[in-house]
């Protein structure tokens, strides 16, 4: 039989073995999780009362950017590489991924990329403190001298997505076990591949407008600089390019994760599987022809701004397709409520609440009123923690035993459950309601009327980092010891990976299964 | 901390109380705490409002009868009420039924929305022309052909930011000089920055527009009632990016007038002082004035600058040097960084004169020099 694994710290070095890329993947994502919370916690922490008391405003500035960029590029994007790296090889009946040595290389960069982002906080005149969008000619001509290194460490984070995007493209394409037809993959794997070419369309963009900023810097160029004949607007054009699909890049792998913990636990299958692959197929096209609705104020013409409203709009058209069918696979089912099933019913609430928000701020006319205030921190938010955060820790939940071979506490996880939804909505549900009384996004201090919901928020936020610690917890516990897990983990789970011992053998399908 | 805790157990107990509530206190109390988007005061921003609750409404209908379905299935399709699940898992026609559904909700909403849109853009025939320019941090208002212009500054005092006074009720929503507009007027607002992007908005007139630097955006407003509708920056511009508001006060046509007459005066008796000779403690008091409201922003009040970002006045090699380059850095603004844009527009030649002489004389630069505001004049002509 195979060899297992090698011993100490060259295991983690040198490994090409796909569970192991996706355990390093995932305990990355959790670490800068922590370190992207302590951020927001230092944010919401000077935003708990009006007036200055905690940090000054330069450096609340550089904690609400490094928040939104760890949190992109450094928690979800590696947490879903991470769940891809293990599942997608199990869930087709391969014996690893396509490209096992680029598989290490594209982990191994990123603990660099980000050393050398966050060390820009200790940097002479401090870190990107120019927001997660970074909009010239503030993030150029404006911006402290540490820009150079932000933007040498996002060359090397797309550098690390598109590999890992290349290598999921070929394992799917060219690794899936006899008889597993495109139409029979589960929808993790289909929304993966989905979001590998939309990573492999956009992070060139990121880095082709990176590189502009580095040339207006360094090289005399003006790409962005109205005085030298350039043109900010450009940048918010080439920016949300890679921006919007980059929205969709989070959100979908979130979608293949509940449409298989939604079945599992309502003993049903999938309502509408075709319909779902298709609704997926059609966010990833519409997201590439609507990023200027993050752009509704810099004065486009009238019939941009039409064209723009009217293709968002069309976005809830497959995704209220996907909310049905995943309503229509609870109906009638035969439901339990663990751990991984809550937070995926949480998903599909609270991601739906984020959607309506996204709806309205299709509106151009009412998006002048809502455009960079809170309400809109809160659309984002609503999208993102319980899309993409609830979905990951559902997704750990669901297959921790398959990784370990030991159950979780359910208690804690129930309870990790109910901390984070509650911290969850006491942080941003008040955020609405400041946005639309008028309070902006990105400021360090607020005027008098916004005083009582910013305090919530902040008790929240806490509550939801609190929380977080419970999950780790959790986790070390159940790697540690625990009851022991069966095979299938589940009732009646389906897919491939189920079909293996729990914890998973170190090779996994070296002799491939026969999907009928 | 006893006052916080008072502060946030009413915060809790606040859903409870409001639940308690009947229905006249309610809406009081909604309205106390600002949940809601204003109407407004325009035309303009009463559409955009009925826009924005139709939608939200919209939303609401949507939202009950999915979560309806939702917690239907929760509560009665569980395992432990014995439930057996059943098997279907496709169905074309509804597929398509919930295809179309939204489909044509959406073109209800997009007709509204497009007629709206298609009259904000409508920015032509206006009566009155201000052009607004973003800097870091503050607005300028030029009325245009009315030569009429002047700065807009928080005045908030540091005290109440830094908690050492109690906040008035206008907290960072103040401002020394506000931008005045006749009501029944279609005024027109025309937008640029002078180095990062701003962006200029009142929620009570329903105007955000990005103030760009190279471009000139375009938006109006016809406000109907006289009154002072304030707003802030909306588009991150830096360290003091929230503290730039924005005043907006509505006059009569009349009284509007005669605002504009007494700016113009004020101007004249500033072009007057040029011509005058003043004594060195006259400088440096105007001086530590000027210093405060304009510069201390990046070189704080007490010369020290925040390094390397700002550097100190204090013992500066300039504000210590050769008096023609302190005065070149502050009129034509440094040769290589932009943060230290060129004040020679923006300042009266009496405020360069005392400022100047106040910087060279404060925070021990001791310099014993000083400099009248009609060689301001001269080195501005010479050049
Ligand atoms: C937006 C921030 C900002 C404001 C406001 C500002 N400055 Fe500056 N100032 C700078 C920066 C940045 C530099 C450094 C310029 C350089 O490196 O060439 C500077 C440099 C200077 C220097 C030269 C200091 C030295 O030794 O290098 C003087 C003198 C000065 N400013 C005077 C003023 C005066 C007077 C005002 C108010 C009328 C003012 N500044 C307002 C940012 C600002
Ligand atoms: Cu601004």
């Amino acid at each position: 039989m195979a060899h297992g694994p090698a011993t100490g710290l060259s295991r983690w070095l040198f490994t090409t073995n796909h569970k192991d890329i996706g355990t390093l993947y995932l305990w990355f994502s959790f670490a800068m999780f922590m370190l992207g919370g302590v951020f927001a916690l230092v944010v919401r922490a000077e935003l708990f009362e009006p007036g200055l008391q905690i940090v000054d405003p330069e450096f609340f500035n550089q904690m609400t950017t490094m928040h939104g960029l760890i949190m992109v590029f450094g928690a979800v994007m590696p947490a879903f590489v991470g769940l891809a790296n293990w599942m997608v090889p199990m869930m087709i009946g391969a014996p690893d991924m396509a490209l096992p040595r680029m598989n290490n290389w594209s982990f191994w960069i990123l603990p660099f990329a980000f050393a050398m982002l966050v060390s820009t906080l200790f940097m002479e005149g401090g870190g990107p403190n120019f927001g997660w969008t970074f909009y010239a000619p503030l993030s150029t001509t404006y911006a402290p001298p540490s820009v150079t290194f932000f933007i040498f460490a996002i060359h090397i984070m797309g550098a690390s997505s598109i590999m890992g995007a290349i290598n999921i493209i070929a394992t799917i394409l060219n690794m899936r076990a006899p008889g597993m037809t495109l139409m029979k993959m589960p929808l993790f794997v289909w929304t993966w591949l989905i979001t590998a070419y939309l990573l492999i369309a956009v992070m060139p963009v990121l880095a082709g407008v990176v590189t502009m900023m580095l040339m207006d810097i360094h090289f005399g160029t003006s790409f962005f600089d109205a005085a030298g004949g350039g043109d900010p607007v450009l940048f918010q054009h080439i920016f949300w390019f890679f921006g919007h699909p980059e929205v969709y890049i989070m959100i979908l792998p979130a979608f293949g994760i509940v449409s298989a913990i939604i079945p599992t636990f309502a003993r049903k299958p999938l309502f509408g599987y075709a319909s779902m692959v298709y609704a997926t197929a059609s966010i990833a096209f519409l997201s590439f022809i609507v990023w200027a609705h993050h752009m509704f104020t810099v004065g486009m013409p009238l019939a941009g701004e039409l064209f723009f409203m009217y293709a968002t709009m069309l976005i809830a058209v497959p995704t209220g397709v996907k909310v049905f069918n995943w309503v229509t696979t609870m109906f009638k089912g035969a439901m339990t409520f663990e751990t991984p099933m809550l937070f995926s019913i949480a998903f599909v609430i609270l991601f739906t609440i984020g959607g309506f928000s996204g709806l309205m701020l299709a509106i151009a006319p009412a998006d002048f009123q809502y455009h960079d205030t809170y309400f809109v921190v809160a659309h984002f938010h609503y999208v993102l923690v319980p899309g993409a955060i609830f979905s990951i820790t559902a997704a750990v939940y669901y297959w921790l035993p398959k990784w370990c071979g030991n159950m979780y506490n359910e208690t804690m996880g129930k309870t990790h459950f109910w901390m984070a939804f509650v911290g969850l909505n006491l942080t941003f549900f008040p955020m609405h309601f400041v946005g639309l009384a008028g309070m902006p996004r990105r400021i360090p201090d607020y005027a008098l009327q916004f005083a009582d919901f910013n305090m919530i928020a902040s008790c929240g936020a806490f509550l939801f980092g609190a929380a977080q610690v419970m999950f780790l917890f959790n986790v070390i516990a159940t790697i540690r010891g625990g009851k022991k897990a069966t095979a299938e983990v589940w009732e009646n789970p389906e897919g491939l990976e189920w079909t293996v011992a729990s914890p998973a053998p170190y090779h996994t399908f070296s002799v491939p299964p026969t999907v009928k | 901390m006893l006052k916080e805790a008072k502060r946030l157990s009413a915060l809790l107990l606040g859903p409870a109380v409001l639940i308690s509530m009947s229905g006249q206190s309610l809406a009081e109390e909604v309205e106390r705490w600002g949940v809601n988007m204003t109407q407004g005061v325009t035309p303009m921003s009463r559409d955009i409002y009925d826009l924005h609750m139709l939608i939200f409404w919209i939303c609401v209908v949507i939202g009950v009868l999915v979560f309806g379905v939702m917690f239907y299935s929760m509560i009665v399709h569980r395992k432990s009420r014995g439930a057996i699940p059943a098997n279907f898992h496709e169905s074309t026609k509804l597929e398509i039924l919930w295809t179309a559904v939204p489909f044509v909700i959406l073109m209800a909403m997009a007709w509204p929305a497009t007629t709206t849109l298609i009259d904000i853009y409508d920015t032509d025939e206006a009566e009155v022309d201000i052009l607004v320019t973003g800097y870091q941090w503050k607005w300028k208002y030029e009325y245009v052909n009315q030569e009429v212009s002047f700065f807009s500054n928080l005045s908030t005092p540091k005290e109440q930011i830094y908690n050492q006074a109690p906040k008035g009720v206008n907290y960072l929503l103040e401002v020394d000089e506000p931008v005045v507009i006749p009501v029944k007027k279609k005024v027109r607002f025309l937008i640029t920055a002078n180095d990062v992007i701003h962006a200029w908005w009142v929620p009570d007139l329903a105007v955000k527009k990005d103030a760009i630097p190279g471009y000139v955006n375009e938006t109006w407003a016809y406000v109907e009632e006289p009154g002072t509708y304030r707003g802030q920056c909306a588009e991150l511009c830096g360290k003091d990016h929230a503290f730039m508001p924005i005043v907006v006060e509505a006059l009569p046509e009349e009284e509007y007038q005669q605002w504009l007459a007494g700016k113009r005066e004020e101007a004249a008796i500033l072009r007057e002082l040029t011509n005058q000779t003043f004594s060195f403690d006259e400088l440096y008091a105007r001086g530590e004035d000027v210093h405060n409201r304009v510069c201390a922003a990046c070189h704080q009040v007490n010369g020290e600058g925040v390094p390397p970002t700002f550097p100190a006045i204090a013992g500066s090699a300039i504000a210590t040097g050769a008096m023609n380059d302190h005065l070149s850095i502050i009129i034509d603004g440094s040769a290589t960084n932009p943060a230290m844009r060129a004040f020679g527009d923006e300042l009266s030649e009496v405020d360069i004169a005392a400022v100047v002489t106040y910087q060279r004389n404060a925070f021990n630069n001791n310099m014993g020099d000083s400099v009248q505001p009609i060689d301001i004049l001269k080195y501005k002509q010479g050049q």
